[in-house]
């Protein structure tokens, strides 16, 4: 373990909120967790950071009771504790705010929150006692009583009753129905509950509407729910699973805030993350994990971008992405009016119209689920439209136009167009993971020839690939699934590539990425702009939207509300436009115009909370 | 645990670590040498004939040992056994070669008994009524054809509403089968004037015997068909095209495959193939149509398939075992005289133990009590862990460790670490 500087806090005094000593979790042959060493103190932010693998879901897992370490121990506030399930971590005070949240769609929010808790045990036997033995003290006092001693008109009202032996038994047999109607009260009539909720949303300053239903909500929202329902069942560690990836910058601000008042009302929030700007903005400490291991808990006022990086990839990486002028700029793929709906009947594109140059990167930014995968499924050939044209210029016929609505995939490739597509859902789309690099290649290249399978190319072209994109993997014939993210993508983009593509589209290529691989995969996308490919890039990484593509179009809700140039963006500026409709109004909605208003709300409502 | 306070006895203490976690730990086998599954699977086949023979002495305290003799002699005992158990073989394997290209495709055909079903019904229409009338040869080669093209047709209901609708095949195929078995019984009905419901063995149609012995050129039809299936799953670009829809229909449309297409492709060969089942049974087996023709083969079948991975040539083994499973079983309870269910326990208890060794090649079990001891060597770590910490920041929130382990050496618990796969 090559540790960098480690500054280590130097405050003795705080309190503990919970300690990990020598944590250890094993799955068959991988070590997640090796030897982890960490400790939360009361009223502060830790963030989690480490690259995918490193381990850190796996360690949150174990504090929220989701895993079982196979060595060390967890001390809370100095006791040790034994956390065996959710249930108990849960009775420690610990929640978890999952990646994919846990919801019941049809539900409103505060039942979601309420949901599962308890009804308090109605103990029968107890109560038959308790209901008996005050009988019996009444009756007792009934005979003790001295009329003499009370006197007064009023006195009637606090004569003891008798209670005659046949009402008591009478009421100790219909106790059951006691029990069941306290059950009904609690489960069927939860103002009370519903109430406590709304105290706790006020108190944190989440603003949210708690009547809604889940299908209804944002991601924001849904997430907020997590939250809230987490911070109901009375937790003091908070555990938040990269909270940012499905939040827009306004969204992650807001969020912040919220985090902030937890941590001053003294609770230990723990963010899991990859993205380095926002564990500089929000947290007090950084832990820093690799490879399962613990490298180094960092103050975050003590500590830059770079060192961090350098921490968690365990060399030095060049955080920059070589961006040309584009040159000799045609228009490849144009798109224009295209409309389309989903099997509900709903419009999930609107009216799209963009054109993709040769020899430049176009990125597409929205909020996941915004259209970005109909649209391009679309142009492949692979989602039905409704209305619209797509028109490609094809550069081997002197730039003709070929018309590709409402075409197949095979229709599409027999007119010659040159169009790479590496989707979404890599092994659920791109890929099949059962099956090995070969017969992966094949997908696209099996049609050649008649009846049988020709198997030598294909392997010629994985070798190849494995060699040139340095794929780790045993041998070519190793079922894909098997393969780390980040040697799947290269799989797949390699595939695609290998086509010579004219037009090259790919959804969010390096989604689950470690750093490493994602700058192979920017350097890629960045040659083949240079051979003058027609690049699309949907991404959700604002900031390597704005360093890598030329021209950023701007969608929300399945429509184009705005292309701007990549070199002169401003993130928030990519934000608003990207949560700016004339649907789904919520309070995130806002008009270019009062960008400067909003932001000054935000921080008097962060500091007014 | 919460900070034990006094001195807890050793008992106390063992039973504490057992809560915190259990000994028995179970993994996914990552990188098992090749030759592993094959040995556990013929462990379990030898552990599932042990288990028989156990269960075979509860009812013959003396069977024990026959259990084995006579299972051999039923199946190996005299040539016309032999031959039998090879044709058993040979039709359960085609029956299973005709579900496997489905299977592949996930689409879950479990109507093979109703397809065979059918297959027969048309060779033995084409017998009843056309027999005597033209060529023997002609009549075989008619009859398989019928066969053929009234299967392929009869799978084509399902396929068509799967592929259209997307209709839930397990259901519909599955109802099939009683469709096919009330037709059967309808026909006989017709045929059959005298109301005994038999239709009698038909005198034509035959197929010729290869070497004077029955099913010898069935035999030997099976066997091509089996190398062709082989072939058309591994080297064509039929099959690559059916893998990739059963792996992942996204991935078929992604690269252009239009599904529907090959569903419908995948299930008219499948119900061609269990047509020539069907016309074996009928023109090279019994001569005659029954609605217990198929025996329940058809379901039989799919477990071929399956405990074979849809490998065609693995499916002569299975299909092999389960064909000398039941010949012999049922020999045994003959025998011994314990009734002729005995002989469905013997194949239950067959599939169950083979199919549980599945878990034992996908995952190992590792019983280790090791944590118990490894415990002391740890608490001596984090110790020195704490001093180091307490000395370097003044940390007094120390946190308070086990006062069990630190006292009297406790070497109460033997460890061991061995990994069961049985």
């Amino acid at each position: 373990m090559e540790t960098t500087v480690a500054i280590t806090t130097s405050d003795a005094q705080r309190d503990v909120a919970i300690q990990l000593k020598g944590i250890t979790k094993v799955f068959g042959d991988v070590v997640a967790n090796s030897n982890v060493d960490l400790e939360v103190y009361k009223g502060e932010i830790l963030s989690i950071l480490g690259e995918n693998g490193s381990g850190k879901t796996t360690l949150m897992n174990m504090i929220a009771g989701i895993y079982f370490p196979d060595e060390g121990h967890i001390y809370i506030d100095g006791e040790e504790v034994v956390i065996r399930s959710p249930k108990d971590a849960f009775a420690h005070k610990i929640g978890m705010i999952h990646q994919h949240f846990k919801l019941v769609d049809t539900f409103s929010a505060a039942d979601n929150i309420i949901l599962g808790e308890k009804c308090p045990k109605f103990d029968l036997a107890a109560e038959r006692e308790k209901l008996a033995e005050a009988h019996r003290a009444e009756n007792e006092a009934y005979e003790n009583y001295d009329e003499a001693e009370h006197p007064g008109p009023l006195a009637y009202m606090t004569k003891p009753k008798f209670h005659p032996e046949k009402e008591t038994k009478r009421k100790l047999a219909l106790m059951p129905f006691v029990g069941i109607g306290r059950r009904i009260k609690f489960n069927w009539l939860a103002k009370k509950r519903a109430d406590e909720v709304q105290r706790i949303a006020n108190r944190f300053g989440f603003k949210i509407d708690l009547k809604k239903k889940i299908y209804d909500m944002s991601v924001s929202e849904k997430q907020t729910v997590e939250i809230i329902k987490v911070l109901y069942r009375g937790a003091d560690i908070l555990i938040l699973d990269e909270p940012t990836a499905v939040l827009t910058p306004q969204e992650i601000e807001k969020l912040f805030d919220v985090i902030r008042n937890m941590k001053a009302a003294g609770k230990s929030i723990i963010i899991i993350t990859h993205k380095l700007n926002e564990v500089m903005e929000i947290s007090d400490r950084v832990a820093v994990l690799r490879k399962g291991e613990h490298i180094a808990t960092v103050e975050t006022a003590f500590t830059d971008e770079q060192q961090l990086t350098e921490m968690m990839v365990g060399k030095k990486v060049s955080l920059n992405i070589d961006r040309t002028e584009p040159h000799d700029v045609k228009n490849r793929l144009v798109v224009s009016g295209l409309s389309a709906v989903n099997s509900d009947g709903i419009k999930v594109l609107d009216d799209v119209s963009f054109e993709a140059k040769s020899g430049e990167i176009l990125g597409i930014a929205g909020i996941a689920g915004s259209g970005q995968r109909e649209l391009l499924e679309a142009i492949a050939g692979l989602y039905k439209i409704k209305d619209g044209a797509i028109t490609y210029y094809d550069p081997a016929k002197d730039d003709a136009p070929v018309d590709l609505r409402s075409k197949t995939p095979v229709q599409i490739r027999d007119l010659g167009v040159r169009l790479s597509f590496v989707p979404e859902d890599r092994l659920g789309m791109g890929l099949v993971g059962n099956m090995d690099l070969v017969d992966n290649m094949m997908l696209r290249s099996y049609r050649k020839g008649f009846m049988f399978l020709d198997r030598k190319s294909p392997k010629k072209l994985a070798e190849t690939i494995v060699n040139e994109l340095e794929v780790v993997t045993p041998s070519t014939h190793t079922a894909v699934r098997k393969l780390s993210g980040g040697n799947v993508q290269k799989v797949l983009v390699g595939r695609e590539i290998a086509a010579s593509p004219s037009v090259l589209m790919a959804a969010y290529p390096v989604r689950g990425l470690d750093i490493n691989s994602s700058y192979t995969i920017y350097n890629l996308l960045n040659e083949q702009k240079e051979k003058g490919v027609a690049v699309i890039f949907v991404g959700e990484d604002l900031d390597v939207l704005i360093e890598l593509c030329d021209r950023i179009l701007v969608i929300c809700a399945g429509r184009v509300t705005g292309v701007v140039d990549g070199r002169r963006a401003i993130k928030e500026q990519i934000g608003l436009l990207m949560t700016k409709t004339t649907r789904d109004v919520d309070e995130n909605q806002v008009s270019l115009d009062d960008l400067e208003v909003h932001q000054e709300n935000d921080v008097k409502g962060g500091d007014a909370q | 645990m919460r900070s034990v306070t006094g001195k807890p006895s050793k008992f106390d203490a063992f039973v504490d670590k057992l809560k915190k976690e259990s000994p028995i730990h179970i993994a996914k086998r990552m990188d098992a040498p090749k030759w592993f599954p094959i040995v556990i699977r013929i462990a379990a086949v030898v552990a599932a004939f042990l288990i028989c023979a156990v269960v075979t002495a509860f009812f013959e305290p003396n069977a024990f040992g026959t259990f084995f003799v006579e299972m051999f002699r039923g199946t190996f005992g005299t040539e016309r056994r032999v031959i039998n158990l090879f044709w058993e073989t040979a039709i359960l394997l085609l029956i299973a070669l005709a579900v496997t290209p489905a299977f592949k495709m996930k689409f879950w055909n479990i109507g093979a008994e109703g397809q065979v079903l059918i297959g027969a019904l048309m060779s033995a229409t084409c017998i009843y009524y056309l027999g005597g009338k033209m060529s023997e040869g002609g009549l075989i080669v008619l009859c398989l054809l019928a066969s053929v093209v009234g299967s392929a047709i009869w799978t084509l209901i399902p396929a068509l509403f799967k592929a259209k609708w997307n209709t839930n095949e397990t259901l519909f195929t599955l109802m099939l089968n009683y469709i096919a078995t009330a037709l059967i019984s309808l026909v006989i009905t017709v045929w059959v004037k005298s109301g005994s419901g038999v239709v009698g063995i038909m005198e034509h149609g035959h197929l010729p015997l290869l070497g004077d012995q029955p099913y010898v050129l069935n035999i030997l039809i099976v066997a091509l068909i089996t190398v062709l299936v082989w072939v058309y799953l591994r080297f064509s670009k039929h099959g690559y095209e059916l893998s990739v829809v059963g792996e992942s229909i996204n991935t078929a449309k992604y690269i252009g495959i239009s599904v529907p297409k090959v569903i419908i492709r995948t299930m008219i060969l499948s119900g061609a193939l269990c047509g020539i089942a069907g016309w074996l049974l009928v023109n090279g087996a019994s001569y005659t149509i029954n609605t217990s023709l198929a025996g329940g083969r058809g379901f039989t079948a799919i477990l071929v398939s399956w405990l074979a991975h849809f490998d065609p040539l693995v499916m002569v083994i299975t299909a092999f075992l389960v064909a000398f499973m039941g010949r012999g079983a049922a020999q045994v309870s003959t025998i011994a005289n314990i009734g002729g269910s005995f002989a469905d326990i013997v194949t239950a208890v067959f599939f169950f133990v083979v199919i549980a060794s599945e878990f034992f090649v996908n995952y190992k079990v590792k019983i280790s009590f090791a944590h118990l001891k490894k415990d002391k060597g740890e608490e001596k770590s984090s110790e020195s862990l704490d001093k180091q910490a307490s000395s370097a920041e003044n940390d007094e929130a120390e946190a308070a460790p086990d006062s069990d382990s630190s006292e009297a050496p406790d070497d109460v618990v033997a460890s061991e670490d061995k990994e069961v796969t049985e």
